[in-house]
């Protein structure tokens, strides 16, 4: 806290520094980069703040730097910094550093992209002939706009066999549902079978035992045995009967396992499937999960996420998307999925859809047969 | 200082506040739709000093107005993962400043709502905007960040599949920030210095899309929280509940104080009031056929308005429920209306705004106008002008 005394001691004296020394300046980009969750770091950061009148755009690439080691907070502090420099500099500021900062792809892409609007909002120009090169890009937000001028080149072109080159294109390279599922749908009315499921990793399947009670929600608390062991041979006490493991498996282009198919429209129940991954290394791992109920997921017995919401609008792809990690070999995904005691049409559903990508939004696909 | 000269320097100083009128939070600076000044029926997109702008995303938050800007949210991008703080000059609509953020808490919402949803809310200072990601964020008048927190960063299951609208209100030194949903619900009351949470109190699970309302003036001031299960009052310093009203209420229309008058869409409406020990409530009246629909009851004088599901506008006593009349709106409507002491205004989902004159006997459509888009925010008044806003455009209407 010595180095910034200094400018305190001026301000509260009523003087204004004239510029910020490099000690300053690195003390108020460290406090951004310490913000943490429930309010940590928010009155350093405040009582710092004022610092950002004496920082002008070469500040720029140290803050898009500072991004980098940011959680998703100090990543929002970080961008009002360099969005009141840049409003005070409009027309000064350091585009060769921004272009290099984006063109680094070690760095975050949260700062990357930001250092692409920032190139938008000052140079249309060179921001919009940059975009062709994102088509492989690590950062899902940049290679979407690439895939996107794919899909307008592939809806506007009258050469149906350009276009459908470029409609494959697509789904070579995007990563995101509403990309995919545009080619998809142009590509299937030109009478090509695309086959989302394998395309997107839908894992399609499990084995799965239920139903246990959930009467008054209950259940999504309760540990029934498949959350305490792994057999597959094995039987329990169900809500009414003893219940068994069995193999369930879904056609659904986008991998949705409608549990209503393996045990009837049943309400204040809940059944856990189980499935496998084979990956070929110790990675990093999206889960991608989709569900209008209220679920748990867990990989290699570790609870990931858990979500008691029941019926709050329609299952979607990549609904959820959790962090997690794949190890190499056999991996054990257990859902727990839970229908509650609602009578209305719309919530008749009891399902989810589970795929699984690395960071970037590539999918990983299992070693295995049964999910590959 | 010469009193004459300190007088001078007073009026000046307020003169862009007194020109243009505060209109501080949803539903205005007492959250309850009555407008303090004169609004003409003939306002509409003619008029000498009405504009339209571009909006550079979605949003169904209301406008706020503090001096001469008029403060307003939007999301954009395909996830609607960029969340718009912008602040446009109320007379001209040029864009004062626009500070662009990144959605740290969930952006799932039903394809009607969006994540700018809640309407800001200002002190006449500092400007709150808090968004469905809840994501709420403190700047000054000039677009200076002043604070930010995450709270579904911090409680990462707080989040409604269908999207979230509370809108955040200050008392004194205090935001207070209802995030309530079905699986980690709560309300916080956040420092208006720093934004360090001050208090944090679990809510009845379950999904709300209602604001908290404030009662009292000065340092009195308490604050209402509605839920499924009721209203709650309670201290803004320190969240403690004062008492509660547990006979449920609805999760979309909010409650709205009259004075010491609370009037709870509950069981129809019901209309309570604090006793003096603050510590416990009288219900004065309930009447089922006073539930109004999406938008929540409006003030007017010594009356009430509320439109219901049908699209109904009814005029009733504040004081004893007892009503007056009413009359058939063209729907459908999400909006809350607003009104003077002569007019009510109320724009429908297809961008009518509907201009009735609120008789003692009847209410008569004196006027409308027509913006062809999809309307859901209650619009804000300030110098003589309705600021409404939809998906694309933010209007100053006038006459």
């Amino acid at each position: 806290m010595k180095i910034t005394q200094t400018p305190l001691v001026l301000l509260a004296l009523g003087l204004t520094p004239l510029c910020i020394l490099p000690a300053q300046e690195k003390e108020f980009i460290g406090a951004l980069t310490r913000i943490d969750s429930k309010g940590k770091g928010n009155a350093e950061a405040v009582q710092l703040w004022s610092a950002i009148e004496k920082l002008n755009a070469s500040s720029i690439p140290d803050l898009l730097q500072a991004m980098n080691k940011a959680n998703d907070l100090g990543d929002n502090w970080i961008r009002a910094a360099i969005s009141e420099i840049l409003s005070r500099n409009e027309k000064k500021f350091p585009q060769k550093q921004v272009l290099s900062f984006l063109e680094n792809q070690k760095n975050s892409g949260s700062s990357r992209k930001l250092a692409f609007e920032i190139l938008r909002e000052n140079k249309p120009a060179l921001a919009s002939s940059l975009v062709p090169n994102f088509i492989d890009d690590r950062e899902p937000t940049l290679r979407r706009l690439a895939v996107g001028e794919l899909l307008t080149s592939a809806q506007a072109s009258k050469d149906t066999t350009k276009s459908a080159a470029l409609f494959e294109k697509v789904l070579q390279k995007g990563r995101e549902v509403d990309q995919i599922k545009e080619a998809s749908n142009a590509l299937e009315k030109g009478g090509r079978k695309v086959d989302l499921q394998s395309l997107m990793g839908f894992l399609p399947e499990w084995k799965t035992i239920g139903p246990f009670d959930n009467t008054g929600r209950q259940g999504f608390g309760k540990p029934y045995p498949p959350e305490q062991e792994i057999d597959l041979d094995a039987g329990y006490q169900g809500k009414n009967d003893k219940v068994k493991w069995s193999a369930f498996s879904t056609s659904d282009p986008f991998g949705m396992l409608d549990v209503n198919k393996q045990y009837g429209e049943v309400k204040e129940v809940l059944a856990y499937a189980y499935t496998t991954f084979d990956s070929d290394s110790d990675q990093v791992a999206q889960f991608r999960i989709g569900s209008k109920n209220a679920w748990k997921l867990w990989v290699n017995g570790k609870l990931l996420f858990a979500r008691d919401e029941y019926h709050r609008g329609k299952t979607r792809v990549d609904q959820f998307v959790i962090d997690g990690a794949l190890k190499k070999g056999s991996n054990g995904i257990l859902v727990k999925v839970c229908q509650n005691e609602q009578t209305q049409s719309w919530t008749k559903q009891w399902e989810f859809c589970l795929r699984i990508t690395d960071p970037t939004g590539t999918v990983l696909h299992s070693r295995d047969t049964s999910n590959k | 200082m010469n009193p004459v000269m300190k007088t001078l320097i007073l009026f000046f100083f307020l003169l862009p506040f007194s020109l243009f009128g505060n209109w501080l939070s949803f539903r205005g600076d007492a959250g309850n739709g009555s407008i303090p000044d004169k609004l003409s029926p003939n306002v509409g997109t003619a008029g000498k000093t009405s504009w339209r702008i571009d909006l550079p995303g979605r949003g169904l938050s209301s406008p706020i107005v503090v001096g001469n800007l008029v403060f307003l949210t939007a999301s954009s991008g395909p996830k609607e993962e960029t969340l718009h703080i912008m602040a446009f000059e109320a007379k001209k609509g040029k864009k004062a400043w626009e500070r662009k953020f990144k959605a740290t808490g969930r952006t799932v919402c039903h394809e009607k709502t969006c994540v700018a949803a809640p309407t800001m809310s200002s002190d006449g200072k500092l400007v709150v905007a808090q968004f469905s990601s809840n994501d709420v964020f403190c700047l000054d008048l000039k677009g200076n960040l002043k604070w930010l927190r995450g709270l579904t960063y911090d409680y990462p299951n707080a989040a409604n599949g269908l999207g979230m609208s509370s809108s955040p209100v200050i008392v004194g030194e205090v935001v207070i920030a209802q995030v309530e949903n079905d699986a980690e619900s709560f309300t916080a009351g956040l420092s208006l210095a720093n934004g360090s949470t001050l208090w944090k109190k679990e809510r009845p699970r379950g999904a709300n899309w209602t604001s908290p309302a404030v009662i009292g003036k000065g340092g009195s001031q308490q604050v209402l929280l509605q839920s499924m299960k009721g209203l709650a009052m309670i201290d803004p310093k320190n969240g403690k509940d004062q008492w509660k009203y547990e006979e449920g209420a609805s999760t979309i229309p909010s409650s709205t104080v009259a004075g010491h008058t609370i009037l709870v869409p509950s069981n129809g409406l019901t209309a309570l009031k604090a006793r003096t020990d603050g510590r416990s409530h009288t219900q004065i009246w309930r009447d089922n056929k006073l539930g109004p629909g999406t938008g929540s009851p409006t003030i007017s004088g010594d009356m009430l308005y509320v439109v219901n599901k049908a699209n109904v506008l009814t005029c009733a006593k504040i004081e004893t429920g007892e009503i007056i009349w009413r009359m058939r709106l063209k729907g459908p409507m999400s909006s809350s209306p607003v009104a003077t002491r002569e007019h009510l205004f109320v724009f429908n989902e297809e961008g009518l705004g509907q201009v009735v004159e609120i008789g003692l006997e009847e209410g008569k459509t004196v006027a409308s106008v027509d913006l062809g888009e999809t309307i859901l925010c209650t619009p804000a008044v300030s110098g003589g002008a309705l600021f409404v806003r939809s998906d694309k455009s933010l209007w100053r209407l006038s006459d």
